[in-house]
């Protein structure tokens, strides 16, 4: 039997994603999003930031775009709203301690590797 | 098909309200989630408890799973032949069905006869590799089963064999993504993905932070003092490695460009740990020219120490 071979691809092709990537990414509604956006725990990139204007919030929006490191997170949200039943205040609470505890996770493996491991 | 007593997965009566069941499901998913408990069965558990939520939470898929009738779990059943009216005309085998699959129809998702399009479902596996296979690339061989829906409502186990190819360049706890691999669309709707979350297995000499990789160096007390040029082992082979003269246990030698490579272009760097070991048998002779060492040197590794009385 010949068996196919898929490409894995990387979660974003880019350091960055846009809003409607991260909607079909996460399986979120961009009102949930923007509601995590207003709650300050997903934040857009600054550039994006700053190429919006003021005076039109809706322009500002579409042009926001995020780290693609926030995929994941934003996929774990995904889950636990669905698991959960989380409103966007809980998720937002859920996703700065996740944040927090992948951050301890990766600083507490980086210190154990710098440990010797011979006996 | 094989029975499962969703009731007793959640630990409630068969009668208990809806309520309570939504007061266990939580209890539990608190205690098994994947992403909040480190318990490394809790995810098969929470499978479990899940499943059996998304059928009893709904009235109209827990009275049909309650028409059912009650079974021992395991055991192989049948569904009475007027069960269930969404899952096609008679004929429908229920050989390769799993009961999860058969609860799928209702509350919305899946449902016959709509014509929104659909999404398909994300599939989620786990793949761990080397770092070997890191370094280089690979291809894995998946082996799943996958729920799929006929089309008119029913949904059958099948096989999924393909391979993924794994670019050079990934992490451990990295996620790949197989765009259109996950379950098919309904309606038009497009095809899931399926996520391959990567993971390193264990390996005899490095470990994986990010790109950089880590190794114990053990020198002996003289290479450590005097200096020594070493050789090491990298993914790309044996390097020689100068260790400086006056080297301590614990320091850091990097060796750069010698980890993973990085997606697009550089790479990681390779960090010997230095680990000073003394011979674990030593013979008359080392004994006794450490002896002439001890004898010689006026060196106070504890010179930091308050001096007590050595009491």
């Amino acid at each position: 039997m010949k068996i196919e071979i898929t490409d894995a691809k990387w979660l974003c092709e880019h350091p960055e994603v846009s809003l409607d990537e991260l909607v079909e990414l996460s399986g979120l509604s961009s009102e949930l999003l923007l509601e995590l956006v207003e709650y300050g725990a997903l934040a857009p990139t600054e550039t994006t930031m700053a190429t919006g204007t003021r005076s039109s919030d809706e322009m500002q929006t579409m042009q926001w775009r995020f780290t693609s490191d926030c995929v994941v997170a934003v996929q774990t949200v995904s889950r636990l709203r669905a698991d959960f039943d989380l409103d966007a205040n809980a998720l937002s609470v859920a996703m700065m301690l996740i944040e927090r505890i992948h951050g301890l996770e990766a600083r507490l493996q980086e210190l154990q590797s710098h440990f010797p491991q011979v006996k | 098909m094989k029975y499962k007593d969703y009731y007793e997965t959640l630990g409630v009566k068969r009668d208990a309200s809806a309520d309570d069941i939504k007061k266990a499901y939580r209890k539990l998913a608190r205690k098994y989630h994947p992403d909040v408990s480190k318990d490394p069965a809790g995810e098969e558990k929470f499978k479990d408890v899940s499943e059996a939520y998304k059928t009893l939470k709904d009235p109209e898929a827990r009275a049909a799973y309650d028409n059912l009738g009650k079974h021992r779990p395991g055991e192989d059943f049948r569904p009475p032949p007027d069960w269930g009216q969404g899952t096609g005309d008679g004929s429908f085998s229920y050989e390769d069905v799993d009961l999860s699959d058969l609860f799928a129809a209702f509350g919305g998702r899946g449902r016959r006869g709509g014509s929104i399009p659909i999404p398909g479902q994300d599939f989620e596996v786990n793949a761990p590799i080397t770092i070997e296979e890191a370094w280089r690339g690979t291809e894995l061989e998946l082996n799943l089963s996958v729920p799929e829906h006929d089309g008119t409502g029913g949904v059958r186990r099948v096989p999924l064999v393909f391979k993924a190819r794994v670019p050079k360049g990934v992490t451990d706890g990295e996620k790949l993504r197989l765009p259109g691999k996950g379950g098919k669309g309904l309606n038009g709707g497009p095809n899931g993905s399926l996520y391959l979350n990567i993971s390193f297995k264990p390996h005899a000499l490095y470990r994986a932070v990010g790109h950089d990789l880590y190794l114990d160096l053990p020198l002996t007390p003289w290479e450590a003092a005097l200096g020594a040029s070493v050789e090491v082992p990298t993914l790309a082979g044996p390097v020689r490695l100068k260790v400086p003269a006056g080297t301590n246990s614990g320091q850091k030698l990097r060796l750069a460009k010698r980890g993973l490579p990085k997606r697009g272009e550089g790479e990681g760097n390779l960090f010997a740990i230095v680990q000073i070991v003394v011979p674990p048998a030593p013979t008359d002779r080392e004994k006794a020219l450490f002896n002439d060492l001890a004898d010689a040197s006026k060196f106070d590794p504890r010179a930091a120490f308050p001096k007590g009385d050595g009491k």
